[in-house]
């Protein structure tokens, strides 16, 4: 898994209440290949799951990314699958995080539900 | 009365574009000309923390500025190594106040370029940086070659206004009289437009520069045929194209430093450039992504000597990445209160930090509300730097530009909030 700043995801980072900001950093994208291989489509969703956490995303295709690698717009979503290792540097590791994808009929939580979890 | 300010300064990302026209009437901005869809997004604004609030029983409730800047003051005093946070999208001198107020309470600042660029700052640290102005580059600059940074989406105004696709002196015809290469693990915008797109495996940085610089140091033939993936006759033509250029220069973005290597992938990627100018010109620059977290980086180096993660605890500055940086000291629980300035870590830092800051006392200081409003225990609004409050702020290249204030406000500067709060932490102590 990798993140990274996307379009949708910069022009809501300063309104991250807004829905086009929670929309896209909810979002997991997959290749073609892996898209068509999960048997997903339009409104499914995906349960990662990390050595870190877990959470779940809505499913997404992004033709530029190769087959085995998911990218997921930088946000709460994507570091509830991130850990806090920096290998001394300081730099937690937010890209090249192994996961566990599986489609899921659990809903994407809403963002207050997501952070406040477990507390 | 309908006012159009030209030459106005864009607040979002590093390239700090400063031709934006904004049209103000009765004090509202209405219309924004000129800028990038983040950028306009920013400009325009949208709805604001509408007043200082206090936590009560688990719930924010509506307080004066004078009670949120008194309770931010006692838990700054009661707490034994507070952690002050953000400075990214904020002004050189808010930093400057961030500072004085670090060396009253023995806190620690530390800026968002710890989990962004931070290690590039600890590459240059180690090797040194062969760097030119972002003007140098549009001027001269033949071969443009993106590593591990995607501006058509993070900075989507660069390749117009710097880089591949703008015009420079030597460069009339812009995007046709350069060459555009694009090292990425993924196909991206700017993959699109560019002459050649090199798909590397994750977190195989490291060894494509390595083999790079064998080419270019004449020992092509000691490199296997395949290099994690990438064949050797495809990197011999990638380095010719390095080495055969006029004036070349490398962008590079988090692809190096959130990946495996970290600072080890920069540190490498300044030899290679050093390397490079044994033949051509070279130069490489980090894709800074705040407005202004390469100011907050200098304001902090030239009070501190430190350019992030300064820990005042010792009475005199102390720097070690990976014990005085956020995600560290979050994650061992070596903080027990935090002040978090223009920035949002509880979206941007892992989990396990995340749930560390619930744990302890925090005082949000922002224009907006975003997922940090619940965990903090004081929220104090404050004006948009650029755009309601004046101030400096470094370009990505190092340039220092002045913020103009657009409109009024009725919400105090963050320069206004951190004196008030250093006031309050004076009184207090004094008390004590």
């Amino acid at each position: 898994m990798i993140s990274g700043r996307t379009l949708a995801q910069g022009a809501g980072c300063e309104d991250k209440m807004s829905r086009l900001y929670i929309d896209e950093v909810s979002c997991c994208y997959l290749s073609e290949e892996d898209y068509r291989a999960l048997g997903l489509s339009d409104g499914m969703n995906l349960l990662l799951t990390s050595p870190h956490g877990s959470a779940v995303l809505r499913a997404g295709v992004d033709k530029g990314l190769p087959k085995g690698m998911v990218f997921i717009p930088m946000g709460p979503w994507a570091n509830m699958l991130t850990g806090t290792d920096t290998k001394g540097c300081g730099m937690p590791g937010f890209k090249g995080v192994e996961v566990e994808v599986t489609p899921t009929d659990e809903k994407v939580l809403d963002i207050r539900e997501l952070m406040l979890r477990g507390r | 009365m309908r006012l159009q300010i030209e030459d106005v300064l864009c607040t979002f990302c590093g390239c700090l574009c400063d031709d934006i026209r904004v049209e103000v009437d009765g004090g509202r901005i209405e219309k924004v000309r000129g800028a990038c869809r983040l950028g306009s997004s920013k400009i325009m604004g949208h709805s604001r923390i509408k007043s200082p609030m206090i936590r009560v029983n688990g719930e924010l409730r509506e307080a004066s500025y004078e009670e949120a800047y008194r309770k931010a003051a006692e838990i700054l005093v009661s707490a034994k190594h507070p952690l002050l946070y953000g400075w990214a999208s904020t002004t050189c001198e808010a930093l400057k106040k961030g500072i004085l107020l670090a060396e009253e309470i023995g806190g620690v600042v530390d800026t968002t370029a710890t989990v962004c660029h931070g290690p590039s700052i600890i590459g240059i640290e180690e090797k040194g940086l062969v760097g030119s102005t972002l003007g140098q580059i549009k001027n001269r600059a033949d071969l443009i070659v993106f590593w591990g940074c995607n501006p058509s989406e993070a900075h989507p105004r660069h390749t117009l206004r710097y880089s591949s696709n703008a015009s420079g002196r030597f460069i009339p015809e812009g995007r046709k009289d350069r060459k555009v290469l694009v090292i990425d693990v993924r196909e991206t915008r700017t993959a699109r437009n560019a002459d050649r797109f090199l798909r590397i495996q994750p977190g195989t940085d490291y060894e494509m520069i390595s083999a790079l610089r064998m080419i270019i140091g004449g020992k092509a033939e000691s490199l296997p045929e395949d290099v994690a993936g990438v064949s050797r006759k495809e990197l011999v033509e990638i380095a010719e194209m390095m080495r055969s250029a006029k004036f070349g220069a490398i962008f590079f973005g988090l692809g190096l430093t959130h990946s495996r290597g970290r600072y080890k992938n920069v540190d490498n990627a300044l030899s290679l450039v050093s390397e490079l100018n044994s033949h051509t010109k070279f130069v490489i620059m980090a894709m800074r992504g705040h407005y202004n977290v390469t100011g907050a980086g200098q304001v902090l180096a030239w009070s501190s000597g430190y350019p992030m993660a300064v820990d005042y605890a010792r009475g005199a500055p102390y720097y070690n990445p990976g014990e005085t940086s956020c995600c560290d000291l979050l994650s061992r629980r070596d903080v027990d209160a935090a002040m978090i300035i223009a920035s949002d870590p509880a979206s941007n830092l892992p989990r396990g930090c995340v749930e560390a800051l619930a744990e302890m006392p925090v005082i949000q200081i922002d224009p907006f509300e975003n997922p940090t409003t619940f965990f903090a225990d004081v929220v104090i609004p404050s004006a948009i730097a650029g755009i309601e409050a004046e101030g400096t702020a470094y370009r990505m290249d190092g340039l220092s530009l002045r913020l103009r204030k657009l409109v009024d406000t009725e919400y105090p500067s963050d320069v206004e909030i951190l004196q008030a709060i250093l006031d309050n932490v004076r009184r207090l102590r004094d008390d004590n």
